[in-house]
């Protein structure tokens, strides 16, 4: 799955709506595109008002932490990269559920470091944070005593990967052609019945 | 205080209330529609191709839209200010919607026209009761509907699934078409889908742009809603009057008995309103238009309205629901492709054992099929650490969950490679399930509350058993390996708490003797002659078929009733 092969995909579905869609106009397809992101513009939350939650520590320990979960690679930026930290911020006051998972598990983080390394997670030597993650990413590894590392890992883990992939880089790593107006509809591409073995 | 008398009075805005005043506007009729929640518009207000990325929140629910920030529909389980209560031992959860066009915009489009046997169950398994019309009734005004608002479907001659007027229906997807293999391979027949979405224009609306997003309400009105569909004509007659934030307390009634109109509080500001009307139409769905009756008593009336038969609430089933999901391994690392389509299923499986009488159960179900590369939301690899030590390559000797960039590709390979099915079946209507006013609770307006008593039987729960064992049998045919453990009789087979599915029908039945049910053929009370109901609470038996299309074409049918008995001034 190349990323000349994404781009080329995207390069037809972006012609595909050029074509005109059976009594309906460009026009109307803009006027619609437009006015969504008008309503967007009008109802939406401000987002630059962070962070609400986390504390300044909290918040510099969260963009350490997403980082090792989903760091840059070859296709796309890292987490922090796409607003990680600020869109988990924003979740705690959205959803007051997460707040004391995430803030205490940022606490539990903490005293594991400082009582391996004598320092906050964020301040120690990346092999130091990499070895207490080596003990808390993998479940069915992990070693008993680490169980509310391991839950707070997990979710992290979760919403590390709800705020990347759901970002305009996360959508573009993907090559998500979806959510926007088609000529018409062919149903499933001969690469995927083939990769399928449909046919 | 007293305002103009109009033609007729409409409770609701939604698929019924919508119909009705389609066509008693048209008819000539000077027409009120009451609808309790505010004004709202698809193409003013809707979100379609907004991205997840452009909210904060990236699609996550909120309390006033709880299927996400972007949907159509405002509503949901809970409203403030407005409770409703079960019996003990029993639960009910009750979803309202608060907007012009009702439901319409919750609603999933699936257009399924009852068939021929599900007018007449009793005759045939002796459970329940026939309804007293019959498919060939309904069909003419089924063929108009289909006709007048677009749908798309293929014919296919199954028997009791009759085929409509249809545009063409869209191939299947990628995972539709894999699934659908898989189905054959175990017997179960698969056939393309029949939902509201036109596929080719229709008057003014032109075809869909397959953006998939019905659900966020359509810019272009390619797709069916109330709203979008039935009220702007009906308003272009100018015979419509629509008062939002209206919610009726009661229906009025003079000394003869006759409706007179409707008593309505304006919920901004609390001050209460009467609209006075020669014909009144409740159609504010099923349970609140019996609350409504419940709630109109008077010296005439002492046990609620048109309720001399005390059937009124009775009879309430909701759709029986289960899911089941499977992981396909052939779905990793698919070709890019675009999987949107219109927003629903394009492939349908219907009930393939009408005839067979050896199943522990009476009525059937069918299956819904879901999955798919969908625009990336919050939510999005949740508990990957699940599934992802399955997956090959790279280093999986400490099982799933870990980090990095074999995490990140590991996001990748999975999205889309989750495809489920969920079963929706017909729950037999019995006296016992019911809604009724509780005496102690009111809402924020002093109405007094529904309180709700509905159990599921051993027909409904063994009926999902079966489904729950045919979705496995599907996923493993067609490649794949279930998700979630088979559900025991400990946990009911894994059924849906009743009202989930949102299909409750039947608490203002029809029938042709007035002591079992509180409405004639033409779904106008026995009682009260000027009083009708036009949503789902006239239906005598549910179907497994949602039941939308049916509130339709009976509510066209029902609104040609009133206008022929007004010409011949019977009422």
């Amino acid at each position: 799955m190349g990323m000349d092969r994404r781009e080329s995909m995207k390069v037809m579905a972006l012609a595909s709506v050029a074509l005109a869609v059976p009594g309906c106009t460009t026009r109307d397809m803009e006027r619609a595109a437009t006015h969504a992101a008008e309503r967007v513009a009008r109802q939406l939350p401000e987002a630059d008002r962070l962070p609400t939650i986390l504390s300044p520590t909290e918040y510099r320990t969260v963009e350490v932490l997403v980082d090792w979960i989903i760091p840059a690679d070859e296709r796309s930026g890292s987490a922090t990269d796409a607003g990680v930290p600020a869109f988990i911020d924003f979740m705690l006051a959205d959803a007051p559920d997460l707040e004391i998972p995430v803030r205490g598990g940022l606490g539990w983080l903490n005293a594991e470091s400082m009582r391996r390394t004598g320092i906050m997670f964020a301040d120690s030597l990346p092999p130091d944070q990499q070895s207490l993650i080596d003990d808390i990413a993998w479940p069915e590894a992990a070693a008993p005593e680490m169980e509310a590392g391991v839950r707070f890992f997990n979710l992290m883990r979760d919403l590390t990967a709800s705020g990347f992939f759901s970002s305009r880089i996360g959508f573009d790593d993907l090559g998500y052609l979806g959510n926007r107006p088609q000529g018409g509809w062919d149903g499933c591409p001969d690469e995927a019945h083939v990769h399928l073995g449909l046919d | 205080m007293k305002s103009d008398e109009y033609d007729v009075c409409i409770v609701g805005s939604g698929a019924g209330g919508g119909m009705v005043a389609h066509e008693l506007t048209r008819a000539g009729a000077r027409v009120v529609m009451l609808e309790a929640g505010g004004d709202w518009d698809a193409v003013r207000d809707g979100a379609m191709l907004t991205n997840n990325y452009e909210s904060p929140r990236r699609g996550k629910a909120t309390p006033e839209r709880p299927f996400g920030e972007f949907d159509a529909c405002i509503g949901g389980w809970h409203l403030d200010g407005e409770p409703y209560t079960t019996a003990e031992g029993t639960t009910w959860d009750w979803w309202r919607a608060r907007m012009v066009g009702g439901r319409t915009h919750h609603w999933g489009r699936i257009s399924l026209r009852f068939g021929p046997d599900d007018f007449r169950r009793k005759t045939l398994d002796e459970k329940g009761d026939d309804w007293p019309i019959s498919y060939n009734d309904l069909k003419p005004w089924y063929d108009r509907l289909d006709r007048m608002v677009g749908i798309f479907g293929e014919a296919n001659g199954v028997y009791n699934e009759p085929d409509g007027i249809f545009m063409p229906p869209p191939a299947p997807r990628c995972y539709e078409k894999m699934l659908a293999r898989g189905a054959e391979r175990a017997g179960v027949p698969v056939i393309p889908s029949r939902l509201s979405v036109l596929t080719k224009p229709l008057g003014d609306r032109p075809a869909c742009h397959y953006c998939g997003q019905c659900n966020r309400g359509c810019s272009t009105r390619s797709n069916f809603s109330s709203q979008s569909v039935l009220l702007p004509p009906a308003f272009a007659t100018g015979n419509l009057t629509l008062i939002t934030h209206a919610m009726a307390r009661e229906v009025l009634t003079g000394d003869d008995g006759r409706a007179t109109g409707v008593s309505y509080v304006d919920t901004a500001s609390r001050q209460e309103f009467q609209v006075r009307a020669r014909v009144v139409v409740l159609a504010a769905s099923a349970c609140e238009s019996a609350r409504l009756l419940l709630n109109s008593k008077s010296h005439r009336h002492p046990n609620g309205l048109a309720n001399s038969s005390d059937v009124v609430g009775r009879y309430l089933t909701d759709s029986t629901g289960a899911d089941a999901m499977g992981f396909f391994p052939q779905l990793v690392d698919m070709p890019v492709h675009n999987d949107d389509g219109v927003g629903g299923m394009h492939i349908y499986i219907p009930w393939w054992h009408e005839k067979d009488r050896s199943l522990p159960f009476s009525r059937g179900y069918h299956i819904e099929v879901w999955g798919g590369r969908s625009m990336p939301a919050y939510g999005f690899g949740g508990s990957i650490h699940r599934v992802n030590g399955k997956l090959s390559g790279g280093d999986r000797s400490r099982g799933g969950g870990g980090y990095g960039t074999q995490l990140k590709d590991d996001y990748r390979r999975l999205w889309g490679t989750y495809v489920g099915m969920s079963g929706r079946g017909e729950m037999i209507a019995r006296r016992e399930n019911y809604c009724e006013i509780d005496p102690e609770v009111v809402d924020q307006y002093g109405i007094p509350v529904l309180k709700f008593n509905v159990s599921w039987s051993d027909e409904e729960l063994l009926q999902m058993k079966h489904f729950h064992e045919t979705a496995r049998e599907i996923i493993h045919a067609a490649g794949g390996e279930s998700v979630w453990d088979m559900p025991t009789a400990d946990n009911d087979w894994g059924i849906t708490r009743p009202g989930q599915i949102i299909h409750e029908v039947g608490t203002v039945r029809m029938g042709n003797d007035p002591k079992t049910s509180a409405l004639n053929s033409n779904c106008q009370s026995h009682e009260v002659d000027n009083l009708f109901v036009a949503d789902a609470a006239p239906f005598v038996s549910q179907a497994h078929k949602n039941p939308t299309w049916t509130i339709m074409a009976l509510a066209m049918r029902t609104a040609d009733h009133i206008a022929s008995e007004v010409k011949r001034r019977n009422i």
